[in-house]
């Protein structure tokens, strides 16, 4: 077989299923790590009757959705019905292209050279990544109106101007570290911190603080969750969502929990880095393979995100654009140029 | 700025049909909306969903077989339901309830109470997005319903009393039990307190929201938790003491701003009371029968009787009217507090926004088995 | 207005004559020493145990509710000072004043319900409506339907209650400008016995639907329900059929 077309095909594509098939599955694990977590801090068991201690509860509920009657509503617009949870699904899942989960590696020796596990390191990977996750908000706001539901509607309504209103302090969180790396390019960030003996969140607490909010409110999860607040609207955007539909947009809001955490992970806690990477002496934290340190990063990421559920209440819609608007996009813009001014001062 | 800007678009109200099936109307409310963007411009409930002609079927049923209908009414706490009913009809009869069984009563209604709040605040608490609550709430109010269950077979419909007095003693070592409960609830009750009282976002959920004056609140006839929470200290129990609750000691708690927040705390102040007057009722708990010597057929006389007691809700009055020699009430009329608070609503909740509307829903604590009867 | 020290808490007990009488030895008792209930009896229980022991001795005192159920009576209330008040200040206002087990019941002639209200709100300080209600006598001469009108006053905690008599033809005032808490009690008294309140903001159905054929709290509706003709969905299911059956949804088709 011909070089190129191995190179640029046939390993391109295994590590594409396999990417895939490993996300997939974590995600049906999040949702059984919620419900356990949740669980446990609310004095209950959680789901533990499928299999052992309920390990196959997750495997049941994909297939109760797959085998689920797939309901249109009659005045529902059905095309559009039917291609926003398309629209949402497919960029929570096509960012993980660019997320460097772990560096180069010959998988224990199996391989001559070393390669990247991830898809690719392209040079604008942290635009392409906002990108694209941006595009997600589109699939709630068709979801929403293509119901022809009112509660549908309202959703749909809150989350676009939330998503929107969000994504500009979130933006300017990411700008700042982007100064203090100089690059858009996610693997240079993670060298950048290496090189740098500093994990980004120190001189950037406030940036991270930034993003972890907005990270919140992007993935409508409590305290932000208005577009799917149960007890206000229903279920929101995905009211008359049934079956696969409905569990696409589900598994939509995990993976995008799952790339905040990663961004995180990756933009302030020095991604697959073990903790203080330049003291030789730590090297024996060297036993645990890189990948499971980017691993653990976004667990403890995730487990905040479930904490936080367990623990407020929802904001109201005003208070939420009140936060998002008066707060946080001053303090990002504040952020940007006092980081900006320490990058010139100490680098320049 | 001078005066209000104009729109620039055509500007449409937006009506939105919120219940009868919405998982935050508590039953089978429905509330009309009309919205302009999330704020509510006039609010219009509808109820009736859950009619059952009550008061049509206590015309011809015999005073006892009265009581198990009264506990679909509240069906939250029982108790209080059925002790308004016989208490107007022992005053209608003249009979004189034994001392043990006016504790016994007072024990269940408190109980009743409890678990009526807690459920109150786990339904309130999940409306405004705290899930977690909820199953801290449960895990007590099932302990109450044990009690109750232990007691008299049932755990939400109890039918637990009897014109004269209770059907049944205590079993044994229920007082023991229920003593070890009220002992362990303040610690619970704290529990909840420090995951909603100072946290913040319950405070900017709460503060401010459906404020409600005391005159208002008076005009509109609301009773209960929150007239108090209004600042008006009036309650049943102290202004016309029923059972023995003129021998027991306990506060009534009362807020200063009528807002949801003031209730949340008149209510948790509740059942810390609750818990007061429980411990009071157990150390004091007289011997002797539970039921006094009234007649196999009761048969009232003409004249008209009323009779209230302080439920969770509020103000729960039955009212008598009777024919001579009858054995069922010629028409008895149930005041509802759920009712009369829920007309409060409209005035509650116009120009907040839509999430208001589920907070205020939440603080009036209805219940629609009482609401449409 | 001797009665004045007893009416503030009228709502104290059944059996409010002998109620005085036996408070002590039941408050008595339990709060002390429960087992001592027999030996604290009050000087009018000793009494009437004497009588009792000299037919049977060591025979313990009857406590009250051993005894036969005292049923309370009826009594003129013309000496009430609410009573007399509303006489004096709206003219012809009371027909009758009875007080029953305590309670205080002033029958008031149908025009004047409206003067009667807003006289006892804003002159005797009647400031809550606690209750609405009514009743239907179909048999009755004077007019079918008894209105009842339970009002509360918290400075003194005095409760009293109007009666106005309606014929079946006949309208009543409204109240709800009175008391706002008066229209949902009215508009449950119309649906559930068709009484018109004039003047009242919306008077419509409030827990059967619109269009409800009958009004089920009268005494000649029947318990078991009439064909309330489906006037719900009328474009759906055309009036006084009921939802469609099987067999005439096939004929339709």
């Amino acid at each position: 077989m011909d070089q190129p077309l191995i190179q640029f095909i046939v390993i391109p594509l295994v590590k594409i299923v396999v990417i895939l098939a490993v996300l997939l599955l974590i995600v049906a694990y999040l949702t059984f790590a919620e419900r356990k977590i949740l669980a446990y801090m609310q004095v209950r068991l959680g789901p533990n009757r499928v299999g052992p201690k309920g390990w196959l509860q997750p495997i049941a509920d994909a297939f109760k959705l797959l085998v689920k009657e797939d309901l249109v509503p009659a005045k529902a617009e059905k095309f559009v019905f039917m291609l926003a949870p398309g629209l949402i699904i497919i960029p929570a899942l096509l960012v993980w292209s660019v997320i460097p989960f772990a560096p180069d590696t010959t998988l224990f020796g199996l391989l001559k050279q070393p390669i990247p596990p991830y898809l690719t390191d392209i040079n604008i990977g942290l635009l392409f990544l906002l990108g694209v996750s941006g595009v997600g908000v589109y699939g709630v706001i068709l979801g929403g109106w293509s119901s022809n539901n009112k509660f549908s509607l309202m959703g749909g309504l809150r989350s676009a101007a939330q998503m929107v209103s969000y994504e500009v302090p979130m933006g300017f969180a990411v700008v700042s570290v982007i100064l203090m790396a100089g690059s858009l390019s996610l693997v240079r960030i993670v060298q950048a911190q290496q090189e740098a003996h500093l994990w980004f969140f120190v001189p950037g607490i406030l940036a991270l603080a930034i993003y972890f909010c907005c990270g919140v409110a992007e993935t409508n999860r409590n305290p932000f969750d208005l577009p799917e607040a149960e007890s206000e609207l229903v279920a929101g955007f995905h009211t008359e969502y049934s079956g696969m539909k409905f569990a696409l947009f589900f598994l939509a809001e995990y993976a995008n929990m799952l790339v905040i955490g990663s961004v995180v992970a990756l933009l302030f806690f020095g991604g697959w880095l073990r903790p203080f990477p330049s003291w030789g002496w730590l090297g024996f934290l060297d036993i645990i393979p890189p990948f499971f340190w980017f691993a653990g990063k976004v667990a403890v990421v995730i487990f905040i995100y479930m904490w936080f559920r367990g623990t407020f209440p929802r904001y109201r819609f005003d208070q939420l654009m009140h936060i998002g608007w008066k707060w946080l996009l001053p303090l990002s813009l504040a952020n940007v140029v006092i980081v900006a001014l320490g990058v010139l001062l100490l680098k320049g | 700025m001078a005066g209000p800007l104009e729109p620039l678009f055509d500007v449409e109200e937006m009506e939105l049909s919120f219940g009868p099936q919405h998982p935050a109307t508590h039953g089978v409310l429905r509330v009309q909306l009309r919205l302009d963007g999330e704020k509510i411009m006039d609010a219009k409930p509808i109820i009736g969903y859950l009619h059952r002609g009550t008061e049509k079927l206590f015309e011809r049923e015999s005073f006892n077989q009265c009581i198990p209908h009264t506990d679909r009414l509240d069906y939250i706490a029982a108790p209080t339901n059925n002790e308004g009913f016989v208490l107007a009809a022992e005053k209608l009869l003249g009979i004189t309830v034994p001392p043990r069984a006016s504790y016994i009563r007072m024990i269940l209604a408190e109980l009743g109470r409890i678990s009526s709040h807690v459920l109150w605040l786990a339904t309130h608490a999940i409306d405004l997005g705290a899930i977690t609550p909820f199953f801290y709430t449960f895990r007590e109010r099932e302990r109450i319903l044990d009690l109750f269950e232990e007691y008299c077979g049932a755990r939400l419909t109890l039918n637990a009393m009897r014109v004269g007095g209770l059907p049944y003693d205590l079993p044994d070592g229920w007082v023991e039990r229920c003593s070890e409960l009220i002992d362990s609830l303040p610690k619970y009750f704290d529990e909840y307190e420090t995951l909603l009282t100072e946290n913040r976002i319950w405070k900017k959920r709460t503060i401010g929201i459906g404020v409600i004056s005391a005159e208002e609140a008076i005009d509109y006839g609301l009773t209960g938790p929150p007239l108090r929470g209004s600042g008006v200290r009036w309650d049943i129990r102290k202004v016309f003491p029923y059972d023995r609750y003129d021998e027991v000691e306990f506060e009534i708690p009362i807020g200063e701003n009528g807002d949801t927040y003031d209730r949340y705390l008149v209510r948790m102040e509740e059942m810390r009371q609750s818990v007061r007057i429980i411990r009071q009722c157990l150390d004091r708990l007289p011997d002797g029968p539970v039921m006094a010597k009234v007649p196999k057929v009761l048969r009232a006389q003409e004249g008209i009787v009323y009779a209230s007691v302080e439920a969770p809700k509020g103000e729960l009055g039955y009212m008598f009217v009777t024919t001579a020699k009858s054995t069922q009430p010629y028409r008895c009329h149930i005041r509802p507090p759920s009712f009369i608070n829920l007309q409060a609503l409209p005035a509650m909740v116009e120009g907040h926004l839509v999430a208001d509307l589920v907070a205020v829903i939440g603080t009036l604590d209805i219940v629609l088995g009482e609401i449409d009867r | 207005m001797t009665d004045e020290k007893k009416t503030p808490q009228p709502e104290e007990k059944p059996n409010a004559t002998p109620a005085g009488d036996d408070r002590p030895a039941e408050a008595g008792a339990p709060a002390a020493t429960p087992s001592a209930a027999p030996k604290a009896t009050p000087p009018d229980e000793a009494a009437k145990a004497k009588a009792a022991a000299k037919a049977k001795e060591a025979a313990p005192p009857k406590q009250p509710w051993e005894e036969k159920p005292v049923p309370p009576v009826h009594e003129d209330a013309a000496d009430d000072p609410d009573v007399a008040a509303l006489r004096e200040g709206v003219e012809g206002s009371v027909e009758g004043a009875d007080r029953f087990a305590g309670q205080v019941t002033v029958a008031v002639p149908r025009g004047k319900i409206v003067e009667t209200c807003r006289f006892l709100k804003e002159q005797r300080g009647f400031a809550f409506l606690v209750d609405l209600t009514a009743a239907d006598w179909p048999e009755r001469e004077e007019g079918r339907f008894d209105l009842y009108y339970w009002l509360h006053r918290f400075e003194d905690n005095r409760r009293l209650r109007l009666k106005a008599v309606v014929a079946e033809d006949q309208t009543i005032g409204t109240v709800s400008a009175v008391w706002k808490t008066a229209n949902w009690m009215e508009r449950e008294v119309y649906d559930m016995f068709g009484i018109v309140f004039e003047g009242h903001p919306n008077l419509e159905r409030i827990l059967t639907w619109e269009g409800f054929n009958g009004h089920p709290l009268r005494k000649d509706f029947p318990i078991e329900g009439i064909d309330t003709g489906a006037a719900i969905y009328p474009d759906v299911f055309p009036p006084g059929g009921g939802p469609e059956t099987a067999e005439e949804e096939k004929e339709g088709a």
